[in-house]
């Protein structure tokens, strides 16, 4: 049982620690509380379905799963790439210099539009995702570990680790973390604000992505509102962490999954939804910037 | 304050290239030309990127419902990037007319201008006739719709109160209007409680909760509030949903009992209207005089700048409690009012859109401003109901229509210039 909920509390938290980097990355850059970020996270299980129907009807899905899915996962994280592209372009963009309250409730409208638009193109009921991995696993000192579950585990902690190489090794991830720090700094030592921001939301879209693709194959099932819900529970995984922090974000992550699961299994499963607020309130009544945060004083 | 601020907002955006940034430039969507200049950009720009802007966005929709929706989306994108394009070419010349034609009314209005003043009572004189008399002559759906937009001209005002006039958001808000609804239906169905009876218990309670709220959340800076009000918004309609035995869950409770004056029933809709329409009058009245005084000013203050307000000696933490008590002090009436009215309540009225409506309404008004927060709760209110027909796109509107508020007029219909948020 203990085993089993640690196995189950790790898959959600690398899925929410996925989504929850974007939220950290494109606070620590523009302060922005990307609202959007959710639904990009549902928008890549949504195009992940779609891609796979389409590889299937064209006949590659029975020629070779691996290629298909590879091509599905390129294909959504291309896709949502472009989203969290675009979306910036229109709706952050214009306002970035525009009072801390107009971008954020720009966010909300884009996540409205977001999500209405799938409800209205793909339906409102639920899509499934096609059943093609058996619900094989591995027995594990007492506990069972479906393969989809090792792989979500695997594929968010190697994400993960390269995001953190391309944070600290690269000259973008050096350009980013510049940004963070001082938008009006980095710009007068030559770097393009602009691209750096942008690739922000690609980077960070690409990986909710991919959390979102990961989910459906696990669940099964995607509803067009799991942006919602999903992206307040990183949000909070992010605040938890320490917002800006990139490290905090998996941490905070990881440690949501787990007590939610844990929670869900010994205490009760109807108030799963609400642990992630109770949690939330709790750490910032005591520790209003994060656990891995650095605590800002405001300046006069 | 206003020309220091604007004078940090001219040196901050920092100019990557040695170019004016676009003026006001919405759509700058993947451009290779962008470096090529606005000025001097001619034809070709003006053929080329409405088409790129077009094709990237038929490309993004393609997925979600294949080829020929998308080639139908590219061509009415194209036309219509085009001419907006176009139009913007010339809205340069537009505008030097329109600031000419504007100054000459002007110049001329201003002779006039007690004749205005005279019109002003007029048209309120008017308002209040058609408001007045509305039972007469509305059939029941029309009223029906009044009193709804009665009960949100309430709850507008009252987060009006806490986003507007304070700058703190609060995106958690249906919990108090939650919280008033569910209090009188409890104490009517289960306590068998009257209207009168339980109105003062319901308001002490969601004053309260405000108040509970309040001393978490008020630690915390913008984004980090919002979230918390968020979450407690989701909480209490959780709790609402999940505690059965008390709150009957997801079916909700009904049956509950309509209001009553000296004895008299108020059941009638025609009845209901005028009842609300005094709460409603009484709201704005009491909102409008509080504004006005001490502690009005002190959260205007507040929310211009924070640090100076505290250094002038206001204490902010207290005032910033009595905002968001008050606030939930009017959520809850809003929140009797609506379980009076519907005789039924049930959590799925009070989800984070609700939240999320009530907050447009007071963004499309106008933050801060009483007469604008009323027009949008009434704009907010009758637009669904007249748009039934395409009832499917209204959400997408909703979305779409925020994003362009916030771009083209981030201070609402009727909001004044000097509101400014920082958070």
């Amino acid at each position: 049982m203990f085993i089993q909920q640690l196995i189950n509390g790790l898959t959600l938290g690398g899925v929410y620690a996925l989504i929850a980097l974007g939220y950290t990355m494109v606070y620590g850059i523009l302060e922005l509380i990307n609202f959007a970020h959710g639904e990009i996270y549902m928008l890549g299980a949504y195009l992940g379905i779609i891609f796979l129907a389409f590889f299937t009807t064209v006949g590659l899905t029975a020629y070779s799963l691996p290629l298909a899915m590879i091509l599905t996962f390129v294909l959504s994280v291309i896709f949502c790439s472009a989203y969290g592209f675009t979306i910036e372009k229109i709706a952050y963009k214009p306002l970035r210099n525009a009072p801390r309250l107009s971008p954020l409730i720009s966010a909300i409208g884009v996540s409205i539009f977001l999500q209405n638009y799938v409800m209205l193109t793909q339906g409102a009921t639920d899509k499934i995702f096609p059943n093609l991995f058996e619900k094989a696993g591995i027995e594990f000192i007492g506990a069972r570990v479906t393969y989809t579950q090792i792989f979500i585990i695997a594929a968010s902690a190697v994400l993960m680790l390269s995001l953190n190489l391309f944070i600290t090794k690269t000259r973008m991830g050096k350009a980013m973390r510049a940004v963070a720090q001082d938008k009006v700094m980095a710009s007068l030592v030559g770097i393009n604000i602009d691209t750096v921001i942008s690739a922000t939301f690609i980077i960070g879209s690409a990986l909710a992505a991919v959390a979102g693709l990961m989910v459906a194959i696990y669940y099964g099932l995607v509803n067009y509102s799991i942006g919602y819900i999903a992206g307040i529970k990183a949000f909070t995984a992010a605040v938890l962490g320490g917002i800006g922090s990139i490290p905090g974000a998996m941490f905070g992550g990881v440690l949501l999954g787990l007590v939610e699961s844990f929670s869900a299994a010994y205490i009760s499963s109807e108030y799963k939804d609400a642990y992630a607020f109770i949690i939330l309130i709790i750490i910032l009544f005591i520790k209003p910037s994060g656990l891995f945060g650095k605590s800002q004083e405001e300046k006069v | 304050m206003n020309t220091v601020e604007h004078k940090i907002q001219n040196t901050s955006p920092p100019p990557p290239h040695p170019l004016p940034q676009g003026e006001g430039d919405s759509f700058d969507i993947p451009s290779p030309s962008r470096g090529e200049g606005e000025g001097g950009g001619g034809s070709l720009n003006l053929f080329l990127r409405p088409l790129f802007i077009a094709l990237w966005l038929a490309l993004l929709f393609l997925p979600f419902r294949g080829l020929k929706a998308a080639v139908i989306l590219f061509i009415i994108l194209f036309a219509a990037v085009s001419l907006l394009k176009a139009f913007k070419n010339y809205a340069g010349t537009l505008k030097d007319v329109f600031v000419d034609v504007r100054k000459s009314i002007s110049s001329r209005i201003r002779i006039k201008l007690p004749e205005s003043k005279a019109r002003s009572t007029v048209f309120i004189l008017l308002m209040s006739v058609i408001v007045l008399t509305l039972p007469f002559y509305g059939h029941d759906y029309l009223i029906d719709i009044a009193v709804l937009s009665g009960i949100y001209i309430i709850l507008a005002q009252g987060l009006n109160i806490v986003v507007g006039f304070t700058g703190l958001l609060n995106l958690g808000f249906a919990a108090f209007y939650a919280i008033g609804a569910y209090s009188y239906a409890l104490l009517n169905t289960k306590l068998g409680l009257g209207f009168w009876a339980s109105l003062p218990l319901s308001l002490m309670l969601v004053t309260l909760s405000g108040f509970i709220l309040a001393i978490p959340a008020l630690r915390l800076r913008g984004d980090y509030l919002a979230i918390v009000t968020l979450g407690f918004g989701e909480i209490v309609r959780l709790v609402l949903n999940n505690w059965d035995s008390f709150t009957k869950g997801p079916n909700g409770i009904g049956g509950i009992g309509p209001p009553h004056i000296f004895g008299m029933r108020i059941s009638g809709i025609g009845q209901f209207y005028y009842f609300v329409l005094i709460f409603a009058l009484l709201a704005v009245f009491v909102i409008r005089r509080v504004a006005a005084s001490r502690i009005g000013r002190a959260w205007i203050a507040i929310r211009e700048d924070e640090i100076a307000s505290s250094s002038i000696g206001i204490n902010t933490t207290a005032y910033k409690l009595y905002s968001f008590a008050f606030g939930a002090f009017w959520a809850g009436l809003a929140g009797v009012l609506f379980a009076a009215k519907m005789q039924f309540v049930s959590p799925e009225s009070f989800t984070f859109m609700e939240s999320v409506l009530v907050l447009c309404m007071v963004i499309l008004g106008g933050l801060g401003s009483i007469p604008g927060v009323i027009l949008g709760s009434i704009i907010l209110v009758m637009l669904p109901e007249m748009l039934r027909e395409v009832q499917l796109y209204r959400m997408l509107a909703l979305g779409s229509g925020l994003v362009l508020l916030m771009i083209f007029r981030p201070q609402g219909l009727m909001g004044g210039k000097g509101v400014s948020f920082r958070g």
